[in-house]
């Protein structure tokens, strides 16, 4: 089977990119004016842990490591694949083994060429136990031949399934059929890195001034805690098609003072706070935009051994959930696009459409009278109320759902709910010792197919916090690995976690935030908000 | 006095040797790790990590390890975080913005507050004397977390005049609202105490000799009110300049300047224990330093104390 | 922060100069003086209206301090303005929840902070320095070297530490506040234990076999209550002020409880957005027990420490 890419939005690109010149004041696509200072500065909540493409772990710190760095494909405005330092790809029949062909002309910051190798030390870099990368977990979810093996010491780097052909040919190997492997290339920890500069420099080569990178940016400037810059890279292979020429991030830990600073012109993008979008909408429709993303939000039950007995009768279980109206959690205290979750996929999903649950047909008013029902059956109320803790880390947003759902269960059914804040840490630390009785999770996908999230629910997933274990569901999502349409499959499995309520879906996610207007090219249709800086251009106002 | 000076440093070791105890211990026994991640990672690579940091030991070597780094080598460690940064670098980045505005702001606050409070003194019981005492009652209750929002909102969206946080290698407009934020309430205190004192100077028996002798008013307060009135600030100012720089932690976190004490506060929630220690030390150390200054500073005031 | 310790000292000196018996005018007099200060008086009045309003004014209070007003929760700049028609006299806060009973409940859990976290440092400071002072010696320079040592440790960032690192909690709170503010008592008593320790009435108590610790309790204890009062008063609102930046970082009391510090920061995230109130009503009856218990500390040193002006 062979699979060119390039569909035909990227290849009109690339036709009337062409004989561009960069100083020209008309974006050659849209036809609009551009702006003299083509600086696009936006806000990071925190400072990223690295730059490093085999450590990075957060998602801002993987929005500057796609700028710095360009992987075998990239995404386009709504998610389609698109040419990167490969230009196409093979795979097998069994779809277990993978060839990329990269491009001659994709050099790094210093003009040397990319070549295959550089992905094949990348890639065992990720799972190098040396390396330790909190991410080596993704090159695992990639299924790639003894990378598991790798990661527990058990057999050397070189042992991957990776091998370079020639200098513009790779291979990938695979443990399994992986139909969406392609998909999961475009993720920073796959994207290559300068074998020699990290062996000049050590820990130190993601510095400015130490740092090469193949990218269509490179890193100029970076004050920890205060911001970081990076300018255009001239020998990127596509360098004459991009328009952004700087980009600062800035750091600012309060969402309204980045607020404050967006309005005084400071930042072009910025996020919107809790409940605040309907009110920017109307002051600022132009630039206050909200889209579907592809995360769920919801609360973990424990079912372990260690969980309060209660909670392991699935009508318990199920009464909370009926009883939370997720329609105020999503138009009243968040209030940014997000939509009710009744299912643990998001409708966002490519490929899959969450059945339609009876839970979420019903009005609110008989989930409440339902919900009552069960939790009388199952001998609570308010004269033998139910009482548990109700886990959350920091954050304004989380603690405004903890509390509200706190008082539904109050009033609805009578539970005493007592609330646990912890910091992030302290909570994934009593979250993964089962020292909980409710928590809040999310869960975003790692790429766009609906297994992303359920395979979660079966019993050997490291993150199934819920410690829950159905036969049925082990089974059917194993079958769907080897089916060509597995949807009647996560159907079902949805069918089942909405019965036995091992978690309880809330809402899934939008992404909420208030762009400049002059900022043209944001990728509002990718749902995984996988968007490069090149292919940003502000506009003449 | 010498001889106490040197006996007050040597202390200083055995002090920054318990804060070193007491912090590592805490840290220790608490919840958490700097490699604890919502996806956990592998035990065998956990057990790897923890190996090259030397966290796998037992306690009391960590803890002599780390001390033996830092005597022999001045080297406080890597961070755990950032792995491409050492402590001594984190440091040696924040510290300086730390110290740059902690050190105007130190000296705002002393100039305004003591002319302030003078005044106040000198024109005792008049309207110019109440407006004082009422405007320092309200500056030092308005806690600096609200005067920073309120001063970003005037300043920077309303007016337009300042950038709204960051720091830019210290630019002056960077520094401005920074400085106010940090200096308001210590500026306040300021003023009451010396308010207080100099006014228990003015009314005290030496000086109403020297006023029934006709020295000049203006003669009186510089030359012979002065320096008395000035010991209850004096003692107040080493606190102050250290709580100062500690109170830069919001300074940090709300106007993003790049300073120490938003290292402190994530080096706490990602448990980087390495940053933390190093900057518990230098706070630590700088206390110690403030203390043995400003008692220094008394002696020479106050004649009567002897060491 | 506290400031004016010396005079604190003097105070100190001056009670144990007056000994036992004169205590009592001693008393007497400071009271005078106290009650003709007009700011002190005024003070103490309004200290005690906020006392009464906040624990008395819940009776006033249509809502509870936890409950969601789903009607005002989609309009919380609209519908959640102060009302005296749907009972939210100061408004909502920006999940709905009634501001009056949150504010009230905020400043006693902020008194509550204060006073508690004042007396555990008053408590630990007075025994502490009783002890070294009365037992001297090898003992006494140990003891008074750890206070050394301690006062050294950057106070907010080991109540930073602490919060973050274990649970949240009241106690944790208290813990936290409570360790870092007994050291400059401990001196203060310990020196005037020093001094009295050779006294006459102490020695006698000694000769007729009372034990150290009845000694501290019955005879030293009671001679530093001046100095307890001064330095309490004064500590309750610095203690008030650390417990708000904490809450500020976001590390304070665990929610439904809140304490003014956390609603001041809610509510001057909020002024943006055209919410006011949610910043007013906290900050107003923040500066109203700060500024009074100023006020009335100053006072009762001043009463304590007359002057001639």
């Amino acid at each position: 089977m062979n699979s060119r890419i390039a569909p035909t939005a990227a290849l009109a690109c690339a036709v009337l990119f062409a004989g561009h010149a960069a100083d020209s004041q008309i974006h050659p696509m849209t036809g609009e004016k551009l702006a003299e200072n083509q600086t696009f500065v936006y806000r990071l909540l925190d400072e990223p842990s690295s730059i490093d493409p085999q450590i990075v772990e957060d998602v801002s710190g993987s929005d500057i490591v796609r700028d710095l760095f360009e992987g075998l494909l990239n995404q386009d405005a709504s998610g389609n694949l698109v040419p990167g330092v490969a230009t196409h790809w093979e795979v097998n029949a069994s779809k277990d083994r993978y060839t990329f062909f990269l491009r001659d002309n994709a050099k790094w910051s210093n003009g040397e060429p990319v070549v295959a190798g550089d992905f094949v030390f990348a890639w065992r870099r990720a799972v190098d136990p040396e390396t330790a990368s909190p991410y080596a977990w993704f090159m695992e979810l990639m299924s790639i031949e003894n990378a598991h093996a790798i990661i527990k010491g058990e057999m050397p780097p070189e042992s991957l399934g990776i091998l370079a052909l020639d200098e513009f040919t790779l291979e990938v190997r695979l443990s399994l059929p992986l139909p969406y492997f392609a998909q999961m290339v475009t993720h920073a920890t796959t994207f290559p890195v300068p074998a020699k500069i990290i062996a000049a420099h050590g820990d130190q080569w993601t510095r400015p001034g130490n740092i090469v990178s193949n990218g269509a940016f490179v890193l100029r400037e970076h004050v920890p805690g205060e911001r970081s810059v990076r300018v255009r890279n001239r020998h990127y292979w596509d360098a004459r098609n991009s328009i952004i020429e700087r980009v600062e991030a800035l750091v600012i830990n309060d969402d309204s003072l980045a607020l404050t600073r967006y309005f005084a012109g400071e930042l072009d993008r910025t996020a919107v706070p809790a409940g605040q979008f309907p009110k920017l909408k109307t002051e600022y429709p132009d630039e206050a935009i909200s889209f579907p993303r592809l995360c769920t939000y919801y609360y973990i039950i424990n079912m372990s051994e260690k969980g309060p007995l209660p909670l392991k009768d699935a009508r318990v279980r199920q009464a909370l959930s009926l009883a939370i109206d997720r329609s105020i959690i999503t138009k009243s205290i968040l209030a940014g696009g997000q939509t009710d979750a009744y299912s643990f996929t998001p409708g966002a999903t490519a490929g899959f459409e969450p059945p339609l649950l009876a839970s979420g047909l019903m009005s609110q008013a008989e989930r409440d009278r339902i919900a009552r029902d069960l939790f009388a059956e199952a001998g609570f109320g308010d004269e033998n109320p139910l009482e548990f803790e109700l886990s959350y880390n920091t954050s304004e947003g989380h603690r405004k759902i903890a509390v509200a759902i706190g008082q539904m269960w109050k009033q609805k059914l009578g539970v005493k709910t007592a609330l646990r804040n912890m910091e992030w840490k302290t909570f994934l630390e009593s979250r993964s010792n089962l020292d909980f009785d409710v928590a809040r999770s999310g869960w975003c996908g790692d790429y766009n197919e609906a297994s992303t999230f359920l395979d979660l629910m079966t019993t050997e997933s490291g993150y199934n916090d819920s410690r829950y274990s159905n036969e049925e569901v082990d089974r059917l999502m194993a079958e769907a690995k080897l089916l060509d349409d597995p949807t009647a499959n996560y159907t079902r499995v949805e069918e089942i976690i909405s019965t036995d309520a091992p978690i309880i879906p809330i809402y899934h996610y939008a992404g909420v935030f208030m762009l400049g207007s002059d900022v043209g090219g944001w990728p509002i249709g990718n749902v995984e908000q996988t968007w490069y800086s090149k292919d940003l251009y502000k506009i003449a106002e | 006095m010498l001889a106490y000076a040197a006996r007050r440093t040597l202390l200083a070791a055995p002090t920054l040797l318990v804060l070193i105890v007491l912090c590592y211990v805490l840290m220790y026994f608490s919840p958490g790790g700097p490699f604890t991640a919502e996806r956990p990672l592998p035990p065998q690579v956990l057990a790897n990590i923890e190996a090259k940091y030397g966290l796998d030991k037992p306690l009391h070597a960590q803890i002599w390890d780390y001390v033996v780094a830092i005597v022999t080598r001045f080297d406080f460690g890597p961070s755990f975080v950032y792995k491409d940064r050492s402590v001594n670098e984190i440091i040696a980045q924040g510290f300086p913005v730390t110290l740059t505005y902690g050190s105007i702001s130190f000296v705002a606050a002393t100039l305004v507050g003591v002319s302030l409070g003078v005044l106040a003194a000198v024109r005792h019981n008049t309207l110019l004397d109440f407006i004082a005492v009422g405007a320092t009652f309200s500056a030092q209750a308005l806690p600096n977390f609200v005067m920073a929002p309120i001063l970003v909102i005037v300043f920077t969206w309303q007016l337009g005049w300042l950038p709204g946080g960051g720091w830019s290698g210290g630019k002056w407009e960077y520094i401005v609202m920074p400085v106010i934020a940090l200096s308001t309430s210590f500026m306040a205190s300021i003023a009451r105490i010396t308010r207080s004192s100099m006014l228990e100077v003015l009314n005290s028996g030496f000086i109403r000799t020297a006023r029934a002798r006709g020295i000049s008013p203006a003669a009186i307060l510089w030359r012979h009110a002065m320096k008395p009135a000035m010991l209850p600030v004096v003692s107040y100012l080493g606190p102050v300049f250290v709580a100062m720089i500690t109170g830069s932690v919001l300074v940090d976190l709300y106007f993003s300047t790049g300073g120490i004490g938003l290292s402190y506060v994530n080096a706490a929630l990602n448990r980087d224990y390495a940053v933390m220690l190093g900057v518990t030390i230098l706070y630590g150390s700088l206390t110690i330093a403030f203390n043995l200054l400003v008692d220094l500073l008394y002696a020479w005031l106050d004649p009567r104390i002897r060491y | 922060m506290i400031y004016g310790k010396a005079r604190v000292e003097r105070i100190a000196d001056r009670i144990a100069d007056d000994g036992f018996a004169k205590g009592r005018s001693l008393w007497r007099d400071a009271a005078g003086r106290f009650f003709r200060n007009r700011a002190a008086t005024g003070a103490l009045a309004l200290l005690g209206f906020i006392i009464a309003f906040s624990t008395a004014g819940s009776l006033l209070a249509v809502w509870s301090n936890e409950e969601i007003d789903w009607n005002v929760l989609a309009d919380i700049s609209g519908a959640g303005q102060p009302s005296f028609a749907n009972g939210h006299f100061f408004g909502v806060d920006s999940l709905g929840r009634d501001l009056f009973a949150r504010t009230l409940q905020a400043t006693r859990t902020s008194l509550a902070v204060g006073i508690i976290g004042a007396s555990v440092a008053v408590f630990i400071g007075t025994f502490y320095g009783a002890v070294a002072g009365f037992a001297g010696g090898f003992l006494d320079n140990l003891m008074m070297r750890a206070v050394d040592v301690l006062i050294a440790v950057p106070s907010m960032f080991i109540v930073i530490l602490l919060m973050v690192m274990f649970e949240r909690s009241l106690v944790m709170l208290f813990v936290g506040i409570g360790v870092v503010s007994w050291l400059d008592m401990a001196r203060i008593v310990r020196g005037q234990t020093l001094s009295l320790k050779n006294r006459e009435f102490v020695e006698a108590a000694h000769a007729t076999g009372v034990n150290w610790l009845g000694i501290v309790f019955r005879h030293i204890a009671p001679n530093l209550l001046g100095v307890v009062v001064v330095y309490a008063t004064l500590l309750v609102p610095s203690i008030i002020l650390v417990e708000s930046f904490i809450s500020f970082l976001g590390l304070g009391v665990q929610e439904p409880d809140t304490s003014l510090g956390s609603l001041i920061s809610e509510g001057s995230s909020t002024i943006i957005f055209g919410t006011l109130w949610q910043f007013a009503a906290p900050i107003a009856f923040f500066l109203a027990l700060i500024a009074s218990l100023y006020f009335i500390g100053d006072g009762l040193r001043d009463a304590l420490d007359p002057k001639d002006f």
